[in-house]
């Protein structure tokens, strides 16, 4: 630190010019190599011992089934990809408003926190019925269950990183002058930014449950409804090919917030994205 | 009392009014049962001069900075910083701390330019003028030794560089009072030397008035006009001595028989008020 210091070298470039080499890196498809593995370990034990599809389909039949269904499995999924993207949008706002409101106010803090948690244990398949009732079947409960199922973890993050942020750093401000208003807008969510997208991570797939349980309940569309279809016919490959595809739809909407973290908090990983257990320069 | 009825043109010929004038506080922490941090702790500093405050640890000295800078309202008597009572939170004071709590998310340029988008009239002028402000902030790098480092973000600073930009964010807007709370003091004992000819260039160059804790007492007399001690808690201030080192003070200055003479002084001060226990009234 103190020769560092001394010698003032010539400062280098900023961390985002300095692209890391390319270089072989085998963790970039161990994911699809896993999964390839899984599919034939299934594949050869189906086959092997001979099980019945209706209780357990191989990947193959499953494929087969997401092929000759495609049409119908591309209207539900888009369905259900529109209320999970909608509630999970009314989440992001929500989340993020009551997240400040808790984290700045340590009146708004006692007097909602408590009533959240209790909001929160409570299975959210017991309010699609409700909704059901107001709005009728179809898009608009399975919107509002997700946004239900997945505004807290948002909510809870937002405010976490804004009730830790350092004294020294808010002794700074106010000294300074600086009002509640300035502390939150220039401290306290910039640095909320990283425990905000954790949450996102979390929420998104809760989004998909709180969508689809509603379509399973109350809808005439929607993988919920499909799946629910599908079930009762015994059409277990269909029933597979639902879980699939939501799989699919998860794992791109997770990318896409992957991505957009980076961007936005590259400063919160000190600019080594690689993962924990990586040298940082 | 009678400083209050004097109007103020008969005060023109008195000694100049003290900036910073804590008359007989009292601070007691942590409720009506908590800590009682200062007892009847008096303490005057002139406009432009330099005073570190060394106590034993735990001793109040943080108290006493916020007591000053308006964060902790006085329990017993008043606090007058510019010829008024202080009764919320400063506006205007640079402060500092042991931990430079630099924002990760910026940039050190724009880390040391967050003061100018708090406080008056720069926040107002500060989007007109950026071009001017930028180049102060640029300057200040530059005499402290970080010219070309305003465009690396803090995590990729040392400790030491860390610690002379959170001194240009405490001087950037040009403060008349500033307060450091050692902030030296996690530092390497050469890159310590080497700050504190720093921040005597720096107060040099604008002389505000400084308000320093330290535990360190050679840092203390190397630094300051006048060094005050305080007790051991609840605290008053117990004695107070004059540096009487011309400046610019040199580090061979410290090897002086007179220095070692004023540090054992402040050094037997210490030990006394160590000796007597902390009351926790």
């Amino acid at each position: 630190m103190t020769s560092a210091d001394k010698a003032s070298p010539a400062p280098e470039d900023d961390f985002e010019d300095e692209a890391p080499k390319k270089r072989f890196r085998p963790e970039a498809y161990a994911p699809i190599l896993t999964l390839i593995a899984i599919i034939a370990v299934w594949e050869l034990a189906v086959e092997l011992f001979s099980i019945r599809p209706f209780i357990l389909p191989a990947p193959s039949a499953i494929f087969l089934a997401i092929v000759k269904y495609w049409d119908g499995i591309l209207l539900n999924a888009r369905q259900t990809l529109f209320t999970t993207l909608a509630g999970f949008g009314f989440a992001v706002i929500g989340g993020v408003l009551i997240g400040i409101a808790i984290g700045a106010s340590r009146v708004v803090y006692s007097s909602l926190y408590p009533l959240l948690i209790g909001f929160n244990s409570v299975p959210k398949v017991v309010f699609v019925f409700i909704f059901i009732i107001w709005w009728g079947i179809g898009t608009v409960p399975a919107i509002v269950t997700a946004f239900l199922i997945s505004f807290f973890p948002i909510a809870v993050n937002v405010a976490t990183g804004l009730a830790t942020m350092e004294p020294e750093l808010r002794d700074v401000m106010r000294a300074l002058g600086a009002k509640k208003r300035d502390i939150i807008l220039k401290i306290g969510l910039p640095r909320s930014a990283p425990y905000f997208f954790a949450s996102l991570k979390i929420a998104l797939p809760t989004a998909f449950v709180g969508s689809i349980i509603s379509e399973t309940v109350g809808s005439n569309t929607g993988i919920g409804n499909l799946v629910q279809v599908a079930a009762s016919r015994f059409a277990f490959d269909l029933v597979f090919a639902g879980a699939a595809v939501t799989a699919v739809m998860g794992v791109a909407m997770y990318y896409l917030a992957n991505i957009l973290e980076r961007r936005v908090t590259g400063w919160a990983t000190r600019g080594g994205l690689d993962g924990i257990g990586q040298p940082q320069g | 009392m009678l400083d209050d009825l004097a109007p103020a043109k008969l005060m023109d010929h008195a000694p100049e009014p003290p900036l910073v004038d804590l008359d007989r506080v009292w601070l007691r922490y942590g409720g009506s049962g908590g800590t009682l941090a200062l007892k009847d702790c008096s303490f005057k500093v002139k406009k432009g001069e330099f005073v570190a405050v060394v106590g034993p640890s735990g001793c109040g000295k943080s108290t006493l900075m916020k007591v000053v800078t308006g964060l902790w309202p006085p329990g017993k008597g008043a606090v007058i910083v510019n010829g008024q009572e202080v009764t919320g939170p400063l506006n205007f004071v640079g402060m500092a701390f042991q931990n430079s709590s630099l924002l990760p998310w910026r940039r050190t340029l724009g880390n040391i330019m967050l003061p100018l988008e708090i406080v008056e009239p720069h926040r107002s002028r500060l989007r007109s003028h950026r071009k001017e402000y930028e180049e102060r902030a640029l300057a200040l790098l530059d005499l402290v030794g970080l010219k070309g480092f305003a465009k690396k973000y803090p995590w990729q600073l040392s400790g030491g560089m860390q610690q002379r930009a959170s001194l240009c964010r405490a001087l950037v807007h040009e403060p008349s009072l500033l307060m450091l709370d050692e902030p030296f003091g996690a530092l390497d004992a050469f890159t310590k030397e080497e700050l504190w000819e720093v921040l005597q260039t720096l107060w040099l160059r604008t002389s505000p008035t400084v308000i320093m804790v330290t535990h360190d007492l050679r840092e203390a007399i190397f630094l300051a006009d006048r060094i005050v001690v305080m007790s051991n808690r609840p605290g008053r201030i117990v004695a107070e001595r004059v540096s009487p080192f011309p400046r610019p003070r040199t580090l061979d200055m410290t090897f002086d028989p007179k220095f070692t003479e004023l540090y054992h002084e402040l050094r037997e001060f210490i030990s006394q008020a160590r000796a007597d226990k902390p009351q926790d009234l």
